[in-house]
């Protein structure tokens, strides 16, 4: 019967009453506060989590079309994910060269890897400026109709000018001679560094030789060719001697031997089939 | 209501221009108009954001406590820009990628702040809307415009078809990469604003100060 009574003399509900308010009390201020922080972060929410799968699964298409496209397979007409059923990932070991099974490769996140203390190691002789280094990196074997290496793709970065290049470099199946050098994310000045980019610059590296018949490593991107001779010599780009600088470093470092050459010398004595 | 929902629309494009006749939002200006396609997906972007922004803000004009009326504001655009941003990583990957932190800075893009304090504050919601989405259209035909002059003459192509073959790929046209360079963009920028304030001298603002003339003794 109170409550009957009560509720008829104010007929009006609690958020009703709170609206009513003057504007500028405490109350409604906090009020208004609070609501719109709860609402705003549940729209928020809403928005990160739905579309999570779908982001995911561009960066992942993203990250295949560059591998597709460093090994020269790339075709818009094929869908990526069949394309890319014929590259075999693994997780290569880089102080051994040899694949492990620690990791699943279809998912493991050597970018990720290379801040975990238990899986990389800081860098004292750091060419290619990168600080940290993983031990594990994924690579990509793509096979012949006969099931023979055809092509191998290694993920290599290193800092150029402005930014860190991430990249992958193709090498054919002797694992000396350079295919394709590409880079997937990059941030150097438009027009001069950013023409790393530029696809007849990229066609330079094709053909070119990692190491001479001693097994010295003599690719190198310069302004004049060096004594090696031309098959180990990349043109420097017109306008970015920096940029020019970090790739000749990071490729060099990743081709050394703090990079894959213990994996790339198991690929030359068909030890990795 | 003193303006039409016509000249709410139609005045920001070159009459009362947030750019060229407020000067807010260059920041952003400068740095997403190298590429055309970049410049087209910033516009709509800060278009939705500035229209739903004004919007929601004009909704709840009458409840917002004045002593916290900008952090309001501000939760709301920021919430609407990290929408935004969400779904361009979701449906426009690559053009997310050249975006990069600029749809983040939206927030604090200079234009969305100030239609929502000095128009949606005061305007119902339909108005506000449409005041919104003036604003941002305006911004865009800006952007567009800085957008043609510094690809077709940076990059020597339009919406990345090449309509001047460039040394660089064989052809014979030399680009200026001062063009592509974000310094470019405030030159660019000047002479449109030169050139609106020649074409409707009324926009040019009044001197801060005053030539006198002093009799020679």
């Amino acid at each position: 019967m109170v409550d009957g009574s009560a509720n008829t003399a104010s007929p009006k509900g609690p958020l009703r009453r709170f609206l009513d308010l003057p504007t500028d009390s405490t109350a409604k201020t906090l009020f208004v506060a609070v609501t719109l922080c709860l609402f705003a972060s549940m729209i928020v929410s809403i928005a990160a989590v739905a579309l999570r799968p779908v982001q995911e699964e561009n960066k992942l298409r993203d990250k295949r079309i560059n591998i597709l496209q460093v090994a020269g397979v790339y075709d818009p007409a094929v869908s990526v994910a069949t394309a890319f059923e014929a590259f075999e990932p693994h997780v290569v070991d880089l102080r051994t060269g040899e694949f492990t099974d620690q990791f699943d490769a279809a998912t493991f996140d050597d970018r990720a890897a290379a801040d975990d203390p238990a899986l990389s190691r800081a860098l004292e002789d750091d060419p290619a400026s990168i600080s940290r280094q993983s031990f594990y990196k994924t690579v990509y074997l793509l096979r012949d109709a006969n099931g023979a290496i055809d092509k191998v793709v290694l993920p290599v970065h290193g800092y150029g000018l402005w930014s860190t290049l991430w990249g992958f470099i193709a090498l054919e199946e002797n694992g000396n001679d350079i295919f394709g050098l590409q880079f997937y994310e990059q941030g150097e000045t438009p027009g001069l560094g950013a023409e790393v980019d530029n696809p007849r610059w990229k066609a330079l590296w094709n053909g070119k030789k990692l190491r001479d018949d001693n097994g010295d490593l003599q690719i190198t991107v310069a302004k004049t060719q060096p004594a090696a001779g031309p098959e180990y010599y990349v043109d420097a780009l017109a306008g970015a001697t920096l940029t020019s600088r970090g790739v000749d470093n990071l490729v060099r470092f990743w081709m050394g031997s703090d990079g894959y050459e213990a994996f790339l010398n198991k690929i030359k004595a068909g030890e990795i089939k | 209501m003193s303006q039409t929902r016509r000249e709410l629309l139609v005045d920001p494009l070159v009459d009362n221009n947030p750019i060229t006749l407020q000067v807010l939002g260059i920041c952003s200006s400068l740095a997403v108009t190298s590429s055309l396609k970049v410049a087209l997906v910033m516009a709509i972007a800060v278009t939705l954001v500035t229209a739903f922004s004004s919007m929601f803000i004009s909704m709840l004009r009458n409840h917002i406590p004045s002593s916290i009326r900008i952090i309001v504001q501000m939760v709301i655009i920021a919430s609407l820009v990290i929408v935004v941003d969400q779904l361009l990583k979701a449906y426009a990957f690559e053009i997310s990628k050249t975006l990069s932190v600029f749809v983040g800075l939206i927030i604090t893009n200079c234009i969305v702040m100030g239609r929502a304090e000095a128009f949606a504050m005061k305007n119902p919601p339909i108005d506000s809307f449409i005041d919104g989405i003036g604003n941002g259209l305006g911004y865009g035909f800006i952007l567009m415009l800085v957008g043609i002059i510094r690809e077709l003459f940076g990059s020597g192509s339009l919406f990345g078809v090449t309509l001047l073959q460039t040394v660089n790929n064989g052809g014979w046209y030399v680009p200026n990469g001062l063009l592509l360079l974000p310094p470019s963009a405030f030159f660019v920028i000047g002479l449109l604003i030169w050139a609106f304030r020649t074409w409707k001298p009324e926009q040019a603002e009044e001197r801060e100060y005053k030539i006198q003339t002093v009799e020679a003794h």
